[in-house]
């Protein structure tokens, strides 16, 4: 099953405002080679935008396990939980 | 500003049972709980211990939502298509006084909210903490996220969860690591409750574990597990950070690979996943335990990396420091002391427990494993080959046979090197 439809399964109360902030978007494209976060959010928040030459955030499907603030190498993350009443809300939990 | 005895931060089954305890103490009590209600925010993979559940509520399992008692338990070691079982299985435990149940957090949780309610507590929904309140040096209550949102207390609990953002803001823990924390994703599959039954050979009602290691993860530290619902069966699995990143693997590819094996697959055909859920573990151990109070702050639960993963048991370690931290928040603010000093009774209740106790006695055990990563790869590899060559019967005299099992071990593993893995297994976890 693919990712995208397991997603599609998530209830969320979406912000209009993202709760993730990369710190700087130079560290990204100057010093990290491998881009971790792409692959070790089990969401897939962070994707490398090669036009832009960015990490494209979608904090809407944020799952707020927190595994970012932990993983990202250089502390290039600021991820913060959403706003009270706002992100994830789960059905089993 | 209003003021309050106990402010506890997180509504899950640490703080619930904290705020739970304080309030039956006679406190007044408020709990601040980020999501719509407590539970919608909380995930774990779902088993809920008796004995400590009833210390916080008792006989809370002929009202509380549960899913199914478990019966039996299983371990898998997985090696590509081939798996090696052991399980236990006591119907007895279908029973009162039972030993574990499947559940959902959502549902008890808010059960458990519910309960603490009853008792006088109060719970203020849709707010985050965003950090202590100080006069001076005390902490005197907290700041919420909400206009005027400042709260006075006696005494602040920390059960914010494994992410310790306050904890961390407070000095009194350190950041995550990617070598202490498990990333783990998980799977609610709904089947027919006859299919499950059949399929885990159980009587109506009755429910089933099976913890799957080796290939479950692709040999990375970690373990896969396979809950049984009423209606549902849970599938996760929980990776060390650090290697998962080191082995480039996404999460999702981890359950999918898991979710493939043959004896899981057969388990799961046919069923419907209804949710995708995520959830870091705190797997640090005792050497990371953060500094536990403060003068009017105690930490709790997952905040507090009180996280036995070898026995599958955090809830329960939860619970019981919730509940002797409301006991204790109490008692200190009844004696009109809740210095640092009046709080280490804490720790000192929480060391004689088996909460301390189990966590010290596997003291060396992440290390182990973070210096050995050939154990999950090797032995699963090397346990299925011996067994299959035990069982497979194609003449070979026996007496051979385990002259070839002796071989082929010694070819995967050096005899110094297997007498220097069971010596550190057996310093790990015995």
């Amino acid at each position: 099953m693919k990712l995208d439809d397991k997603l599609f399964l998530v209830r969320f109360n979406t912000d209009k405002l993202s709760h993730i902030k990369i710190v700087d978007s130079k560290v990204c494209l100057q010093q990290c080679q491998d881009k971790p976060c792409t692959r070790f959010c089990p969401a897939h928040v962070y994707d490398w935008d090669e036009e832009e030459k960015r990490i494209a955030v979608g904090y809407e499907g944020c799952l707020e396990c927190g595994t970012c603030l932990i993983g990202c190498p250089f502390g290039n993350i600021d991820w913060k939980y959403p706003r009270g009443g706002f992100g994830v809300s789960w059905k089993n939990g | 500003m209003e003021n309050f005895d106990v402010i506890v931060v997180g509504g899950g089954p640490a703080g619930l049972s904290a705020a739970l305890s304080a309030a039956q103490a006679g406190m007044k009590t408020v709990v601040i709980e980020r999501g719509d209600y407590p539970g919608t925010k909380n995930v774990m993979g779902g088993i809920l211990y008796t004995k400590a559940t009833d210390l916080i509520v008792p006989e809370f399992w002929k009202e509380a939502p549960l899913e199914r008692p478990i019966i039996e338990q299983r371990i898998a070691m997985l090696s590509g298509d081939e798996s090696i079982l052991a399980g236990y299985r006591d119907p007895a435990w279908a029973k009162e006084p039972y030993n574990a149940h499947s559940v959902f957090r959502v549902k008890f949780d808010r059960w458990l909210a519910q309960q603490a309610e009853k008792a006088g507590v109060m719970i203020i929904p849709e707010t985050i903490v965003e950090n202590l309140l100080y006069k001076g040096d005390n902490v005197v209550g907290v700041r919420t996220g909400r206009a005027e949102g400042d709260l006075g207390a006696k005494v602040v609990i920390i059960a914010e969860g494994v992410n310790n953002f306050l904890a961390v803001k407070a000095g009194l823990a350190k950041p995550l690591k990617p070598e202490s924390v498990a990333v783990t994703v998980k799977e609610v599959i709904a089947l027919p409750k006859e299919k499950i039954e059949d399929r885990f050979c159980l009587d109506e009602g009755q429910g089933a574990t099976i913890e799957l290691y080796g290939d479950s993860t692709a040999g990375m530290m970690g373990v896969g597990f396979i809950y049984t619902n009423k209606e549902s069966i849970s599938i996760g699995v929980g990776a060390i950070l650090q290697p998962l990143i080191r082995n480039n693997w996404t999460p999702n590819d981890l359950l999918e690979n898991l979710k493939s094996k043959p004896y899981v697959k057969r388990l799961l055909q046919g069923g419907e996943t209804k949710e995708y859920l995520s959830h870091l573990i705190p797997e640090g151990g005792y050497t990371q335990v953060p500094k536990l109070h403060r003068q009017g702050v105690l930490v709790v639960g997952d905040t507090a990396m009180l996280m036995n993963s070898l026995n599958r048991e955090g809830s329960n370690l939860a619970m019981i420091s919730g509940k002797i931290a409301g006991e204790v928040a109490a008692q200190a603010i009844k004696t009109g002391d809740v210095s640092d000093q009046a709080m280490t009774v804490y720790e000192t209740r929480l060391r004689d427990s088996f909460v301390l106790k189990d966590l010290h006695h596997y003291r060396h055990m992440g290390k182990f494993f973070e210096e050995n990563t050939h154990l999950l790869k090797v032995y699963p590899k090397l346990f299925s080959q011996a067994v299959k060559m035990y069982l497979t019967a194609d003449g070979t005299p026996k007496k051979q046979r385990q002259k070839e099992i002796i071989k082929m071990a010694f070819e995967k593993r050096s005899k110094g090197g297997l007498i220097k893995d069971i010596y550190g297994a057996w310093r790990a976890l015995l």
